[in-house]
């Protein structure tokens, strides 16, 4: 694959053409904050932590849906950016009910480590307390749309990676919901092949093991690595 | 509905020591299960430090009825739940230099708050007036203030100036920002340390 060369935060670098600009900073040690993307998933710019400002435009950019390109001149961490993260994690937190001390995740919650990294110590804005449902209809698994952060990873992990398509998302805005199916409940659904994988891979308290308690739940994407290495490399490590 | 937002990092002035020598600390009890105090008297021996440098001026652990005047540094366990912490906040924030929201009750409204999505009557009926008693509503009697139709954390009513995460902050968490509080400076935790929760 053709060299580009571009310069990351006032340093010349080089990445391989059609690399995603979050993946030539990942490589490069550059830690970026990240809540949708997950190595393994396609990526969909959703949650817009890793976004970059790029030297000639006012826009900011995504990093996972931005390709690296010749010349480049990129910043991952200006004061604009660092403001920016902290305000998405205050809305996110805004958004939905969360209660850390009394949630299933805590301490193992990939929202409430960005909050802590990204020093946020309060949220801004008046939380919207929405009324929202939990799906216990599930004999495995529960979903708590109380903390869901609409990542998608969820989504995506069961599309591409199960191929059951069980969860999509309906509605619009602050009103948007994962659902199973044609919005029925989980427990209902005949494509669910009960495999755990969005479990596993959603990155906050929102999927959870049936019976976890308070700071119970913790999880590994592992198995995402395991399965694309044997499928794409015909390497299957059963050691 | 953005409000101001208060930063610590730039906001908090630093305590100017008193004629005495030491520092005039407060500690007050809202929404909050006292949980916050608890770890703060966990403290243990650091707190023969603290009060070489400090006098307890008010708080649920001494015997004072007024939130005096010229306090340093006042740490607020706890949420805003009723008409009674409103007042007590306002008070706070007009006699003490530096305001702290002591503990996830107080920064974020956390489990006080979780009652937020009933109506505060649904609420006294469910507690009380399908319990034994008579359903308290504050306005007529004095004796019970009155619920605040939702509980909001305190920087949402009063400028805050440092927030101390956790519930409760373990003692580090509270060592050091007393301890960077005491001596007028900033309060700044590493990552790790300011997880909610
Ligand atoms: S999902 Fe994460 S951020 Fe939300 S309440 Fe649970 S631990 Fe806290
Ligand atoms: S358990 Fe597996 S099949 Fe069922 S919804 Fe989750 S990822 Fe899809
Ligand atoms: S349930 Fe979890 S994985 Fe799915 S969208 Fe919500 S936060 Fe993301």
């Amino acid at each position: 694959m053709p060299v580009v060369t571009l310069t990351v935060n006032d340093e010349l670098v080089s990445g391989q053409s059609g690399q995603s600009l979050l993946s030539l900073l990942k490589e490069l040690g550059i830690e970026m904050p990240t809540l949708c993307h997950l190595e393994g998933l396609s990526d969909r710019g959703g949650c817009r932590l890793c976004m970059v400002e790029l030297q000639g435009s006012k826009r900011l950019f995504a990093a996972c849906v931005t390709p690296v390109q010749e010349g480049m001149v990129v910043y991952t961490h200006t004061e604009r950016l660092n403001n920016y993260r902290r305000m998405i994690l205050e809305l996110l937190f805004a958004e939905r009910n969360h209660v850390c001390a009394v949630c299933v995740q805590n301490g193992h919650c990939e929202l409430q480590t960005q909050a802590a990294k990204n020093g946020m110590d309060s949220v801004r804005y008046d939380y919207l307390v929405p009324d929202l449902p939990m799906d216990a209809s599930h004999e495995r698994y529960v979903l708590d749309h109380n903390r869901c952060i609409l990542c998608t990873r969820c989504v995506r992990v069961c599309d591409e990676i199960e191929g059951a398509h069980v969860w999509d998302l309906m509605g619009r805005g602050v009103n948007s919901r994962v659902i199973a199916g044609l919005n029925q409940p989980w427990g209902d659904s005949d494509s669910c092949t009960k495999c755990g994988k969005c479990v596993q891979v959603c990155p906050t308290g929102a999927l959870t093991l049936r019976g976890s308690t308070v700071a119970e739940m913790e999880k590994q994407h592992d198995f995402l690595k395991w399965i694309l290495t044997g499928r794409e490399k015909k390497q299957w490590d059963y050691s | 509905m953005a409000r101001k937002q208060t930063n610590p990092r730039e906001d908090a002035a630093p305590a100017a020591p008193p004629s005495n020598g030491k520092i005039r600390l407060a500690t007050v009890w809202m929404g909050g299960c006292s949980g916050c105090h608890m770890s703060f008297l966990d403290l243990d021996e650091k707190l023969l430090d603290l009060f070489a440098q400090a006098d307890l001026v008010y708080s649920p652990i001494a015997d004072l009825k007024e939130f005096p005047e010229n306090v340093d540094v006042t740490l607020v366990e706890g949420a805003i739940a009723n008409v009674d912490h409103v007042k007590l906040a306002k008070e706070i924030r007009e006699r003490s230099k530096i305001v702290v929201s002591f503990g996830d009750c107080a920064v974020t409204g956390n489990v006080t708050s979780l009652r937020n999505r009933l109506q505060v009557d649904d609420l006294l009926t469910k507690v009380y007036h399908e319990g034994p008693g008579s359903v308290p509503h504050g306005d007529d009697d004095d004796i019970m203030p009155a619920l605040l139709p939702r509980v909001i954390p305190l920087h949402q009513l009063i400028k805050v100036d440092a927030f101390i995460p956790g519930c409760p902050p373990d003692t580090d968490r509270i060592w050091t920002a007393v301890s960077a509080l005491l001596a007028g400076q900033p309060v700044e935790f590493e990552p790790e340390m300011r997880l909610f929760g």
